[in-house]
């Protein structure tokens, strides 16, 4: 059987627990129609005269097309339009171009050049499905196989062949300098030489489908007012009607999109490969047209979560602290951008995971080869990393004969500690995790870990400092389409930098709200602030050398636990008692029915209180 | 044939949001003429509950019963603009938009109060069940039926609200990787048990008990809803899916339910939750998003745990059978670790 507990007595004084909706068990609003099978999806949505759109895909990892013959497939029963590259308005998109990240690299039907099998290049509109099927078999494409490259690793070699001509050298270019995104904090190369012991590892993670329910699809229809309105599953609306527009070089507002019930999203329904083309057979035809994935499409066409290859180095003293932390981190694109880039600078602002090491490095590439596009997928740009650096984590504390919780704590970040991206951490409860769930399951901790917290010993002494930090400028674009180059951080560096201690630009916050009437009260956000019993944290913008006083916390008591699971809620880690709070204000008489006026309208649909 | 039991740690914290902002959302809440509220949203309820989510926040910023709110999304004529919902960004940054439209319709409802009931608007609050009342004088109140009425049809004053939240776009560093690149941080340690068949490779997980730190559930069921399906999802991770079984050779992808493998209901795993509640600053109500995080430290505590009963560590996910079988293989017989106990 399964449980599960609030612990309110943790951070209790940090919340308002007294809100009158916020924390309700509330049924959602949608369930009803979920449980009965009433909720409308996007295919629930029937149109006379709907047509059927099915694409003709590579059957090659990599090749040139040099013809395309449509002629009997145009002459088959049902068969409405055959789709063409030529017949794209703006056939060339990069997904994330919408908040200008990336060049344009994806043709949404390929002409000149395949790049991994299940690459659409024809697209048949048909009556039926069986028509559409049985059309895309009679379309001949003649190609011209080129070898093709299916390890990333492989592919950033010079002698790889180019998967992606608009990043020629199978890298993604960062910044316009680097093909990979660095990070340098401290100076790990002379960490290493100072620590105990080094525990390398590599980690692989394979591509996992979003594997939803419901496939990919959208159904698009023109309507009387020259607009187009798109019924889809997509998990962004603005995305993919951003995306229409862009492909199909049409003005947004003749596109009106409507979403609604998903069957599944996962990450699998962000790339916007259905309403375009959706459309744009509807367009053509001048009729409703469906598009959706069959699941063989769903699972080998469909982006899948991309797969990862991560190397860690830690350097590590006896006592189990992590002195030195470097990663390489290889993304496998598949042949086009999609989101891959952006999960890389994701994941490098994560590292070195939720620990407090003052001396990080890494290169994270994205790198393109013959394989499906990869996207999003729950736990974007993070899983697999948090995959190596735990399985990693689990290693050192073997090396070390350490306890595998305890040497988490040890290394924890902590509130007001300095992190690697050079940005303080704050609101951090790694440690109350691990000790909530080790009491879960009745493993016993030393009481110097049992005791531990996030909000004491963090933001102290050179926790707080953004060490001198040792830079290399290896991996400039072209360098390694030119001769081979090692890919982790430093190695064959011959030119060093150095950036001063205490570098750092300014924290990023929300966009304030534009007219203070949108400005909730400060006492009814729920929000207590930080406990750390000295007033709130100091802000982000401290300079290294105004280091935080230790924070006066009472100690934390906690009471050990039998190795067994017990039933009762487990008594532990008593965070301080919070001040008492005033009662919350009750009327003396409830629901008022309110103040009766003449001439005010009984004009009411609703039921009245009282 | 021997079946060796194995403990597995692991704990992660999960940034909240596009990471580098760019990412807005908005909101619009607008009262009928009967003072029900709708919130009008482009944003998507993937099954989630951002209705649900959204509908709550609203409710609680209005000060109205939550039967009373409605939430319409997924329409791009109705709804203003949202990025989407993906990055775990739906709770934090579509609900702090909802906050802010939510709060300017407050205040018109409470100035609409105000000059019904002839005090200043500043002295009004609100009960939650529908009424309105003079702060430390409850007698003298008005629904907000009537006030909404009073507003339409007397006053001639909207009931409504806009909002969006925004955390502007920045870049990282190409030397440095400097970046600001997160608002908040959930945080979840599990520890997973496991039995390996040391003849067949085969790895089951037994158990697990975990803890999540989440900011605060604004919907506790919604938030073990997602708790329990995400940790199965991650469970499924680490030992069935994958669409390229050998990568990075293609060969061998499954092409439907029957080839790619996932676990079904008789591998639902015991999970024992906790849920902490640490508040993030700039969440809505402290609440970060639950959904994504959940699933990642199954994957490494499942590995490691395979490390605790049979001493083969699986670097390479899924972790199948066969790699189980190769690795006891090498090292000559299974080697229980028994490290976490």
């Amino acid at each position: 059987m399964s449980s599960i507990e609030f612990r309110k007595d943790l951070f209790a004084d940090e919340r308002d627990d007294d809100l009158k909706e916020i924390g309700k068990p509330t049924i959602r609003q949608d369930i009803l129609g979920h449980v009965t099978g009433r909720s409308p999806y996007y295919d629930d949505h029937l149109f006379d005269g709907l047509l059927h759109l099915k694409c003709l895909r590579s059957p090659h990892h990599h090749a040139k097309i040099r013809s395309i013959d449509t002629g009997e497939a145009e002459r088959m029963p049902g068969v409405k339009r055959i789709i063409k590259p030529q017949d794209v308005p703006h056939n060339l998109n990069t997904l994330l171009s919408l908040i200008n990240f990336g060049r344009d690299d994806e043709a949404m039907l390929q002409g000149n050049k395949v790049s991994y099998i299940g690459e659409p290049v024809v697209a048949v509109v048909a009556e039926t499905e069986l028509q559409a099927r049985k059309a895309v078999k009679a379309v001949r494409v003649e190609y011209e196989v080129l070898p093709h490259v299916l390890d990333p690793e492989e592919a950033m070699k010079p002698e790889a062949p180019v998967v992606n001509e608009v990043y020629p050298n199978n890298t993604f270019d960062y910044h316009e300098l680097y093909d990979h995104q660095k990070l340098r904090f401290g100076d790990t190369e002379r960490a290493f030489q100072a620590a105990d012991n080094i525990v390398e590892g590599r980690y692989q993670l394979s591509p996992i489908e979003q594997a939803p329910t419901e496939t990919c699809g959208a159904i698009a229809a023109p309507e009387t007012n020259d607009r187009y309105v798109c019924y889809t599953g997509t998990q962004a609306l603005f995305f993919s009607l951003g995306t229409t527009a862009k492909l199909l070089d049409m003005a947004s507002s003749r596109l009106h999109f409507v979403g609604g019930t998903v069957g599944g999203g996962f990450g699998g329904k962000v790339d916007s490969l259905h309403e375009p083309l959706a459309v744009l057979g509807a367009h053509l035809t001048g009729q409703p047209v469906k598009y959706v994935f069959d699941r063989q499409e769903e699972m080998q066409v469909g982006a899948p979560r991309g797969a990862e290859r991560w190397y860690i180095k830690d350097g590590v003293m006896n006592d189990g602290q992590i002195v030195a932390r470097q990663f390489t981190g290889v993304f496998d694109a598949g042949a086009y951008s999609r989101l891959s880039p952006y999960a890389i600078i994701k994941a490098t602002g994560h590292l070195p995971g939720p620990y407090t090491i003052p001396n990080v490095s890494s290169n994270v590439y994205c790198v393109y080869t013959n394989r499906t596009p990869a996207t999003a997928m729950r736990g974007f740009g993070i899983t697999a990393v948090d995959f190596s650096i735990e399985a990693h984590m689990d290693k050192v504390a073997t090396h070390l004969g350490m306890n595998p919780i305890e040497l988490r704590i040890r290394n924890s970040y902590r509130d007001g500690d300095m992190k690697a991206h050079r940005r303080l951490a704050k609101n951090t409860a790694l440690i109350e995790c691990c000790q909530v769930a080790a009491q879960k399951a009745g493993v016993r901790l030393s009481p110097e870990f049992a005791n531990d917290s996030s909000l004491k010993g963090g933001g102290i002494g050179s926790r707080i400092e953004i060490p001198e930090t040792v830079t290399d400028d290896v991996g400039k674009i072209g360098d390694r389409r030119r001769s081979n180059t090692p890919i982790h951080p430093f190695e064959g560096a011959g030119h060093k930098g150095k950036v001063a201690a205490g570098t750092r630009g300014e924290q990023v916050i929300a966009a304030p709200a534009q007219d203070h009437e949108m400005v909730i009260e400060p006492g009814r956000d729920g929000y207590r602030g930080p406990s750390n019993g000295s007033g709130p944290l100091p802000p982000d913008e401290t300079q290294p050398s105004a280091p935080m006083e230790p924070q006066s916390q009472p100690p934390v008591v906690q009471t050990p636990l039998p190795a067994t699971q017990s039933p009762q809620p487990p008594q532990i880690a008593q965070t301080p008692t919070p001040a008492p709070q005033p009662e919350p204000y009750k009327p003396d008489k409830l629901f008022d029915r309110g103040l009766k006026r003449p001439g005010a309208s009984r004009f009411i649909s609703g039921s009245r209180r009282r | 044939m021997t079946i060796h039991n194995g403990r597995g740690f692991a704990c992660i914290n999960y940034p909240i949001g596009m990471n580098l902002g760019g990412d807005p959302s908005q909101a619009l809440v607008h009262s009928t003429p009967d003072g029900k509220f709708k919130v009008s949203l482009s944003s998507i309820d993937l099954g989630q509950g951002m209705k649900s989510v959204t509908r709550q926040i609203a409710s609680e910023t209005l000060g109205v019963p939550v039967g009373d709110v409605y939430v319409d999304t997924a329409d791009s004529d109705t709804g203003p603009h949202c990025m989407g919902s993906f990055a775990s960004r739906g709770t934090h940054r579509v609900g702090n938009a909802v906050i802010r439209a939510a709060t300017e319709a407050r205040k018109a409802l409470l100035e609409a109060a105000a000059e019904e009931l002839e005090v200043n608007a500043s002295d009004l609050d609100t009960d939650g069940t529908g009424n309105i009342h003079v702060k430390g004088a409850p007698s003298r109140s008005i629904t907000v039926a009537d006030t909404a009425i009073a507003a339409q049809f007397k006053q001639g004053r909207t009931l409504s609200g806009r909002g969006i939240f925004l955390i502007p776009p920045s870049e990282a560093d190409p030397d440095t990787g400097e970046m600001s690149p997160v608002s908040c941080f959930a945080h979840a340690a599990v520890i997973v048990d496991v039995s390996v068949d040391d003849e067949t490779g085969e790895v089951e997980v037994t158990g697990i008990n975990s803890a999540y730190e989440v900011g605060r559930a604004l919907n506790p069921k919604l938030v073990e809803q997602q708790l329990v399906g995400g940790a199965w999802m991650g469970v499924s991770h680490a030992l069935y899916e994958t669409t390229e079984p050998y990568y990075p050779a293609r060969e061998h992808g499954p092409e439907d339910f029957n080839s790619y493998l996932m676990p079904g209901p008789a591998e639902v795993v015991p999970h024992n939750i906790a849920v902490l509640e640490r508040p993030a600053e700039d969440a809505p109500f402290g609440g970060k998003g639950p959904g994504e995080m959940c699933a990642n430290p199954l994957l490494p505590a499942i590995a490691n745990g395979v490390f605790d009963a049979v001493g083969v560590r699986c670097d390479e996910l899924p972790i199948t059978p066969e790699k189980v079988l190769r690795g006891i293989q090498q090292n000559g017989g299974a080697k229980p670790q028994n490290g976490l106990v």
